[in-house]
């Protein structure tokens, strides 16, 4: 049944990534689709407000500066509602400001497409601050990386062209004809499914033993419905998808595992289309779904088969009828290990990082598979737009390792790949490993730093290497265990995230500049093609071997020798 | 010019001599990943010493032993550096022997070669006339503004025949250092001294001039960033390991020692120690390919041309049409026709003429007749009558253009048979050219005349076809014509009526579709299209406009040597990304070495991923360093040589290498450092 269920899930997410991706390349080319066409006055309402041009063009330094401005502008205003909610409406149980560090961690978590959350939802935030700040720079977070892949995309498309496009357009149209619409939507089923959506102040329960317990309520599927489709992933209530309000249901939970990748998957149909070749999407797809499908069935096979001391006591860990068998430590008994090896792997190669079961809680090498996932750089799928063209970051390298080898001047879709591109390439692959690996060394090195790892040992260690893994690479999913509402680690790991973030983020526009101005060089028989089996095995290699040899020593210190103490 | 071995032994003592001399840090710097490698070898022989002081984190044999091997690392990088200029500075040796102190003949006035005074050929001038007589060497590039003469290019060329240098036309321009046999010349100086060819020539061969070419650059960015993110990794687990200590309670910190090695093996020093070697080489096979470039980035823009220009005359076609056929008109035997044929082209010392006395034999056994011998008097082609004979015996034999015979005999009231004029027509839509013979007033045949397409060139189209090259004919004939010798030669297309101006534009549009156009060209008009073209060969026995537009110089006057030209481009590439391939694969089973080891103390448990199965943690650490250094002498020979290509397409080429070199890159090391580890123990060093 397991095995069924993750062929089920990966054939359905490919079935309909296609037709969204699809939907994505018309809006994003400007041939609305009949189906879109009633939402048109919103997006001329919005540039009327703006005072935009629509067909204004933008060239990368104007259209990164535009970015940068905004994502700015958002993380000052989340920051500010946090720091006034005690003031503000819709603040029904009496939330208190949020503390400087906190907030500078959350106002660059959420504006970063991170959604790291350093504080437990429920019971910091205000459902001003939830849904004004929270929801919305979800919406606009998720659009920005949209715009610097399309961006992207028209780099290899423009010939001899100064201009990339206009961010505001890409914002405007990603958030209002393909976020909005798909959140609603969801939103609207997770709420046929007991997703809670209110404004009610927490309603008091008295349990069995007498005991008197809060339950928060608020206004939850919406923000969900975005947070799964936009790779937020930042929960509406701390536990994320694993409190019964936030994932009641077995539906709910296939919905909300398929929008954690469907835009990203769309978006490989969509940058196919852009490019006006469906191969080159699919070639990426492929790549993609080679490492996400191996992880899965990781995860499912160490998880199944419990930890070592279950197997030396003799526990039935096989699935049965009556029960899940494995180890369900920290996993929704509703749920089971299938689907919560599904979750987590696909949170986790998506930067998304929301959760439905405890990846602290997996075995060591079950919990190494989403790990590694985030720090091959959030490629695989990755965030909204943020994956894909880091992944075509990780195309031009082997591009052009592999055009050397061929003995021409390396080339991806007719644009010769010269030391330009090759060090903002390696400039963007870069910093996110930067950011993790030095944050970790800085916090292992200091006391407020070790102060928060909560197991002793190598686990503590991974639980360090995780949470700057999961910021420097903006995933935000936790290992749980670590302690990081401290004023060092709301810091240091927002530094990660502005680092994991805008320093690919710039140097990809920037390639995205220098592509579009060159010439487009027609393929001939000496042209490597990049839409073969070859060219997606020499990419999954490329993000494969960057991302290990750069890591391997510190998982070895992390995860790799905590599964070998547990054998011995 | 000449091949040499491999390891010469005299190149061979230089270069061990010059790798130690290239260990001075301004020399290192400029080669980043190498640079990481001397600072760490400084670093590790300082702790060399604190160690043989009492305060060492490590036994001061290890610690010497790690840090000698990083300093044979530097060396085997800088001996495979240094091996490739000593090949080139042979070479450049050699070619300054021509450069003897040389006097030229300068002359007071240009128009006066009688009054000349004697100075030294550097101090000659751009601009400057000097006479240049037999038994003198010339003292300069120049033209030729006068005179003709034979001249040994021998000391350039390596071509022994004598060739023929002479005022306007294509063949004007000479060269410094070659000498004049016979009779004189009046040359203009057309380089300033150091910019002569000759000075170019062993700049380049010497590798002191050497740029780095666009792909080296943007391969060193690859590779700095590797270093640095090799650096991060290797530097953080101090810390990390420190961490572990604690959290373990058992062990001690990795040493810095250790983390110096695993740096050094994992930065990619096998392709950074060979890389300027790579370049140096390639540029050396050009010169035994007898081509000059001017630039790395040439040679290099060669690899990626697919489109290729060629101009029919003497590349395509032998150069002239030759008789190919004797169709005899009705009631003429076609021995009558061919006899008439020979007679009237035995005076005729055209190569189309030499070619009908040629057939007539071949076809006919007609003996060669002596034209004197016989009594005949030779009529020759004049722009006027626009047909050549002979009148012998009373007989008035003519051959010539259709038209021009047709005039002659209709003049004397005869007139050309349908079955001729249907001939006629038949050869000319062929591509061919007919030539009418005819007696008095009576036509007796046609022959046939063709451009003869060369042997082989056919094939060698074909290989550029699987290269990705696209061929071009360029021809001064008319469409039909060419059409007819472009499927015969098995061109891809051709460009018939060429001017000046339409070869240029035909080169434009090209680029414009974004195609990297390559061109051979020798003459004066070829000028403005070779300056167009990407890339440019020049013919060495073309004018001194057409070398200064070209960026490559093919010394053998070879227009089909752009075909090697590019082979060799694509060499220094393929070997490029094909050791950058293999120097990353091999890290993985560095990793499996050396981390294990690295935290023996920590966590012995991580022994389970030592697959190697090596002897001691100290033997695992020495024996992936000492692998990482003997790799790049083992792989010298192929950096020097260049990966093989073949015209097998893209895709085929890089399954083949990621094979090789890929998959190799991943198994090697795992065997090197295991057969490294047992004889070190088995020696008792580790």
């Amino acid at each position: 049944m397991s095995w069924l269920q993750i062929l089920f899930y990966l054939v359905v997410l490919v079935v309909l990534a296609k037709p969204l991706g699809g939907f994505m390349a018309r809006i994003y080319e400007g041939e609305m689709p009949a189906c879109a066409r009633w939402l048109a006055p919103l997006e001329r309402a919005i540039y009327r407000f703006c005072g935009l041009r629509a067909d204004q063009e933008q060239g990368w330094k104007s259209y990164a500066g535009a970015m940068l401005a905004f994502n700015l502008l958002g993380l000052l205003a989340v920051y500010a509602l946090q720091r006034l909610q005690g003031f503000l409406p819709l603040n029904p149980a009496h939330m208190a400001a949020v503390s400087p560090d906190s907030s500078f961690n959350t106002a660059v978590s959420f504006a970063t497409n991170t959604n790291w959350q350093g504080y437990g939802g429920e019971t910091t935030m205000s459902h001003l601050t939830q849904m004004l700040g929270l929801s919305v720079q979800n919406f606009v977070s998720a659009a920005s990386g949209m715009a610097v892949l399309v961006a992207l995309a028209r780099g290899f498309t423009r010939k001899s062209s100064s201009t990339i496009g206009s961010f505001w357009v890409d914002l405007v149209r990603s958030t209002v004809y393909i976020l909005l619409p798909l959140s609603i939507v969801l939103a609207l089923v997770l709420v046929s499914q007991g997703v809670v959506q209110n404004f009610a102040a927490p309603v008091v329960a008295h349990t069995l033993q007498g005991a008197e317990q809060s339950i928060s309520m608020g206004p939850a599927a919406s923000q969900i419905a975005i947070k799964q489709l936009g790779t937020n992933g930042g929960g509406f209530f701390n536990v994320n998808s694993a409190h019964p309000l936030e994932n009641p249901t077995a539906f709910s939970n296939l919905l909300e595992m398929l929008s954690i990748l469907l835009i990203s998957a769309g978006l490989c149909f969509t940058f196919g289309r852009l490019v006006k070749d469906k191969r080159q999407g699919l070639a990426l797809l492929a790549s993609m779904l080679i490492v996400l499908a191996p992880c899965i069935v990781m995860v499912q096979l160490f998880e199944q088969a419990g930890t070592h001391a279950q197997q030396l006591a003799g526990v039935e860990l096989s699935a049965a009828a009556d029960q899940p068998g494995g180890n369900m430590e920290g996993k929704e008994l509703r749920l089971g290990i299938a689907n919560s090896a599904i979750w987590s792997v696909a949170t986790t190669a998506a930067s998304n990082g929301s959760v439905n079961a405890m990846h602290d809680s997996f075995t060591p090498l079950g919990g190494l598979w989403p790990m590694w996932l985030i720090q091959l750089g959030e490629v695989i799928f990755g965030g909204v737009g943020s994956g894909l063209y880091g992944l075509l970051l990780f195309a031009i390298v082997a591009v052009f390792v592999a055009g050397l080898m061929v003995g021409r001047t390396p080339e991806y879709l007719g644009k010769k790949i010269g030391a330009f591109e090759m060090q903002w390439a390696s400039f963007a692959i870069l910093a996110p490993c930067v950011a993790v690996l030095f944050g970790t060394a800085v916090a292992v090195l200091l006391d407020a730093g070790r102060a928060g790892v909560a197991n002793p040992g190598a686990h503590g260690f991974s639980e360090i290497l995780y949470a700057f893994s999961s910021a420097g690479n903006n995933n935000g999913s936790a290992f749980a265990g670590l302690s990081a509402n401290t004023p060092f680690f709301n810091i240091a790991l927002g530094f990660a995230m502005l680092v994991g973030r805008y320093l690919v983020m710039l140097p990809v526009l920037a390639i995205a500049g220098a592509l579009a101005a060159k010439k487009l060089v027609p393929a001939g028989p000496g042209t490597l093609p990049t839409h073969g089996l070859l060219f997606v095995l020499l990419l999954v290699s490329t993000v494969l071997l960057v991302g290990a040899l750069t890591f391997i020593p510190a998982l070895a210190l992390g995860p790799i020798v905590e599964q070998l103490q547990m054998l011995h | 010019m000449y091949k040499k071995n491999l390891f010469d032994p005299a190149i061979t003592r230089r270069a061990v001599r010059d790798s130690f001399r290239k260990l001075d840090p301004r020399l290192q710097i400029r080669n980043p990943v190498m640079f990481v490698v001397w600072v760490c070898a400084v670093f590790t022989s300082a702790l060399a010493l604190q160690a043989l002081l009492g305060h060492g984190e490590a036994p001061f044999g290890f610690i010497l032993a790690v840090s000698l091997w990083l300093w044979i690392t530097l060396l085997f990088a800088n001996f495979a550096e240094a091996l490739a200029e000593g090949r080139g500075k042979a070479q450049a040796e050699s070619l300054r022997k021509t450069r003897r102190d040389v006097q030229a003949k300068r002359l007071l006035n240009a128009k006066d070669r009688t009054r000349h005074e004697s100075v030294s050929a550097p101090s000659l001038r751009k601009g400057e006339v000097v006479l240049v007589e037999a038994g003198d060497v010339v003292p300069c590039d120049g033209e030729v503004l006068e005179g003709v003469a034979s001249v040994d290019e021998s000391a350039i060329t390596g071509e022994s025949a004598p060739v023929i240098r002479e005022s306007g036309g294509d063949r004007s321009a000479v060269t410094g250092g070659t000498r004049v046999l016979s009779d004189w010349l009046v040359v203009r100086v057309a380089a300033n001294p150091g910019e002569a060819f000759l000075d170019r020539m062993i700049a380049l061969v010497e590798g002191s001039k050497r740029q780095k070419t666009p792909n080296e650059i943007a391969l060193g960015i690859l590779l700095a960033a590797l270093t640095i993110v090799f650096l991060l990794a290797t530097a953080t687990l101090l810390p990390f390991s420190a961490f572990a200590v604690h959290a373990s309670g058992q062990g001690q910190t990795v040493t810095v020692t250790v983390l110096v090695a695993l740096l050094v093996c994992l930065i990619p020093t096998t392709i950074g120690g060979l890389l300027s070697a790579i370049g140096i080489a390639g540029m050396d096979r050009m010169i035994q390919a007898n081509v000059i470039a001017n630039s790395g980035r040439a040679v290099e823009a060669a690899g990626d041309v697919d489109v290729l220009l060629l101009d029919k005359t003497g590349t395509i076609t032998l150069g002239n049409r030759q008789a190919v056929e004797f169709l005899a008109a009705p009631g003429v035997t076609p021995e009558e026709l061919a006899d008439a044929a020979q007679l009237s082209s035995l005076a005729d010392e055209t190569p189309e003429g030499r070619s009908i006395v040629v057939l007539a034999k071949e076809r006919h056994g007609l003996r060669e007749r002596r034209i004197q011998e016989i009594g005949a008097v030779f009529v020759p082609f004049t722009a006027q009558t626009r047909m050549s004979g002979v009148d012998f015996e009373g007989r008035q034999i003519r051959k010539g253009a259709d038209d021009a015979i047709a005039a002659w005999i209709a003049s004397r009231r005869g007139s050309l048979a349908p079955e001729v004029r249907a001939q006629v027509e038949r050869i000319a839509r062929g591509g061919g050219t007919p030539l009418l013979v005819a007696e008095g007033d009576r036509v007796l045949g046609v022959i046939h005349l063709k451009d003869v397409v060369k042997g082989g060139i056919r094939e060698r189209f074909g290989e550029l076809r699987r290269m990705g090259i696209r061929t071009i004919m360029i021809t001064g004939d008319n469409s039909l014509t060419a059409a007819s010798i472009a499927a015969e030669a098995g061109v891809d297309d051709f460009l018939a009526q060429a001017t000046p101006e339409a070869k240029l534009a035909l080169i434009r549009e090209h680029q414009s579709q974004g195609h990297l156009v390559a061109m051979a060209g020798d003459g004066t008009n070829d000028a403005p299209a070779l300056a167009q073209a990407d890339v440019a060969v020049a013919m060495n026995s073309g004018t001194q406009a057409a070398k200064e537009a070209g960026n490559l110089i093919d010394l053998d006057s070879n227009p089909t040597k752009l075909i090697e030209i590019v082979e060799i481009g694509k060499q220094m590439l393929m070997t490029r990304g094909s050791l950058t391939t293999f120097s990353i694969a091999n890290d993985v089973a560095k990793y499996f070495a050396i981390i294990p080891a690295a935290f023996a103390l920590t966590y012995p448990e991580l022994k389970s991923l030592d697959v190697m199965h090596l002897a001691t943690p100290a033997s695992a650490i020495l024996s992936a360093v000492i692998f990482n250094a003997l790799i790049i002498v083992f792989l010298i020979p192929l950096a020097l040589r260049g990966v093989a290509y073949r015209p097998i397409g893209a895709a085929a080429l890089l399954r083949r290498n990621l094979l090789v070199y890929g998959l190799g890159g991943l198994v090697v090391p795992f065997a090197g450092i295991k057969l490294i580890d047992l004889a070190l123990s088995s020696l008792g060093l580790a």
